[in-house]
């Protein structure tokens, strides 16, 4: 019952990918390919897919891969997904922020005049959440591109974004009112994979913590 | 074209070719569960919402009022209706009594492939007969049906919903922080655990116990010098090679009917198979769910997904 392949890993592509593959190289998984070709998607010979950040969850539920590595921010706003969270892997951390535009606080003065703020974002249950947790009504606008833009034309009051370093806000006249929470890498795993293959799982566990 | 009558959410056809595959392996399970003395039983889709809550476990996802204004709901598992027919309609009789089902339930959950919100489930439930000997029986009989069915390389991961709390109540853990913790087990947040452990003033050598049972799992050696762990060794030692040869024990299983209050209070399981990336099926011990209606017996059982194990059996096939 005990299995040749490698624990297939799910990666994120984008910000958390060299960090991610210099993690990998700790675990002895020669990475070289995959560093090296950015549009093949699958490393079967090492256990490696990568992808985007907000799909490893989905993949690592499913069972396609047998661990993953993405942001608390994409595993708060996919809670209902069912796998292992194991490891605060440390790196990658930013700020999950509501933010308005400078001055007077836009979304202090509609919630206190017309009773709701609008709010963009692209973590629409993250935001949801937050909003109900500390009593406040919000309509949730979803927005796929950049969020930064929707307070500047009146779309909204505010968003709810993830910020590193705060450039990009500050640079559109944006500043950070809330912080909701701090998002690092985690290592999750596939419930069945976690207990089949139980000690291959705990030696990756061991050599990341 | 086609014209579109769309489906309810979760539910689906099943037509011929499927249906045969899918009679084949109930025809299998409820051959080796009638053989084993369990008798079949069928109670109704609709119960009182009533009944469901007092029993605890799944909350109902479906409800309509009758024309007397009664809330009715679809069971969402089979554990309570047999609970509630077991203490009404076998008031006087002498337990042990043998329970199997072959039925529909419904849950509000996120449908995908196996795991429609309308599913069959196949199971026993054995009441009156308390641990040890229940649960080895029901494992065997478990087994015996796995086996039946064709199933080649299946595992059982077994755990004590009691073993958490009874090691934060042997710590003196606060009570709001017990259950954040038993929260974080249940979510299997681990990183959660951790931080929520980090907080609290605790004996280094209780912190370090209770960071690390939820991540023990493998043969019967992870229950040495482990507390509060006498109940699954018992069981261990009641086991048939061919049943603990399938077993791996797991400290931190529990088994998340997305509800409170559960209703499991000893041994619970799980089913695994490489083949699928999520549990066919699992059970457990119930002991004080009889009771919650008037007849207090302790009880154990588990249900099979019956299209998760069609998913499995096709995977497995695939796979040779």
């Amino acid at each position: 019952m005990t299995s040749t392949r490698p624990l297939t890993v799910a990666v994120p592509r984008g910000a958390l990918l060299a960090e991610t593959l210099d993690l990998l190289d700790r675990l002895g998984v020669n990475t070289a390919e995959v560093r090296s070709n950015d549009r093949r998607l699958l490393f079967a010979e090492v256990g490696i897919v990568t992808m985007r950040p907000s799909d490893v969850p989905t993949y690592v539920e499913a069972g396609a891969a047998d661990l993953g590595i993405t942001g608390k921010d994409v595993l708060t706003e996919q809670a209902e997904r069912d796998f292992y969270e194991l490891l605060d892997l440390g790196y990658g951390g930013c700020s999950m922020v509501l933010a308005t535009t400078q001055g007077p606080d836009p979304s202090a003065e509609a919630l206190r005049r017309l009773g709701v703020m609008r709010v963009a974002t692209k973590y629409p249950k993250t935001a949801a959440g937050h909003f109900e947790r500390t009593g406040r009504q919000a309509e949730i606008v979803e927005v796929k591109g950049s969020v930064e833009l929707a307070p500047l034309t009146g779309l909204v009051e505010a968003i709810v974004d993830l910020t590193a370093t705060g450039t990009t806000l500050r640079e559109n006249n944006l500043v950070v009112r809330e912080e909701l929470f701090y998002s690092t890498a985690r290592l999750i795993a596939n419930p069945v994979a976690h207990k089949l293959r139980a000690a291959e799982v705990d030696d990756v566990v061991a050599a990341l913590r | 074209m086609a014209t579109i009558h769309p489906l309810p959410s979760g539910t689906r056809d099943v037509l011929p070719d499927e249906m045969r595959e899918l009679r084949a392996i109930t025809a299998a399970l409820l051959d080796v569960f009638t053989r084993e003395g369990y008798g079949e039983v069928s109670t109704p889709a609709l119960e009182h919402q009533e009944v469901l809550q007092r029993g605890g476990g799944a909350q109902p996802a479906y409800r309509v009022m009758d024309d007397h204004g009664q809330v009715l709901a679809l069971r969402p598992d089979m554990t309570v209706p047999i609970a509630r027919l077991a203490a009404t309609r076998y008031a006087g009789e002498e337990p042990p009594l043998r329970f199997c089902y072959l039925a529909d339930v419904y849950r509000g959950v996120r449908p995908h492939r196996g795991q429609m919100r309308e599913f069959l489930q196949a199971g026993v439930e054995l009441v009156g007969a308390p641990s040890p000997e229940g649960t080895a029986e029901v494992l065997r009989v478990l087994c015996a049906a796995l086996d039946a069915s064709g199933l080649a390389g299946y595992r059982l991961g077994i755990g004590d919903a009691a073993l958490y709390p009874t090691l934060l109540e042997t710590f003196a853990v606060p009570p709001q922080a017990r259950e954040t913790l038993l929260r974080d087990l249940v979510d299997r947040d681990f990183v959660g655990l951790e931080r929520e452990l980090g907080l609290l003033d605790l004996p280094g050598d209780a912190r370090e116990t209770l960071a690390t049972v939820p991540s023990l799992r493998g043969g019967v050696e992870v229950l040495d010098g482990r507390p509060a762990t006498e109940s699954l060794r018992r069981v261990h030692d009641l086991l048939e090679p061919a049943v603990a040869r399938r077993v791996l024990f797991d400290l931190g299983l529990t088994r998340d009917l997305g509800c409170d209050p559960g209703y499991y209070t000893g041994a619970v399981f799980e089913v695994y198979d490489p083949a699928l990336g999520e549990p066919l099926g699992g059970g457990g011990r119930y002991d004080e769910l009889l009771g919650r209606f008037g007849r207090p017996l302790p009880a154990v059982g588990f249900a099979l997904g019956v299209d998760k194990l069609h998913i499995a059996l096709a995977g497995e096939e695939r796979a040779r």
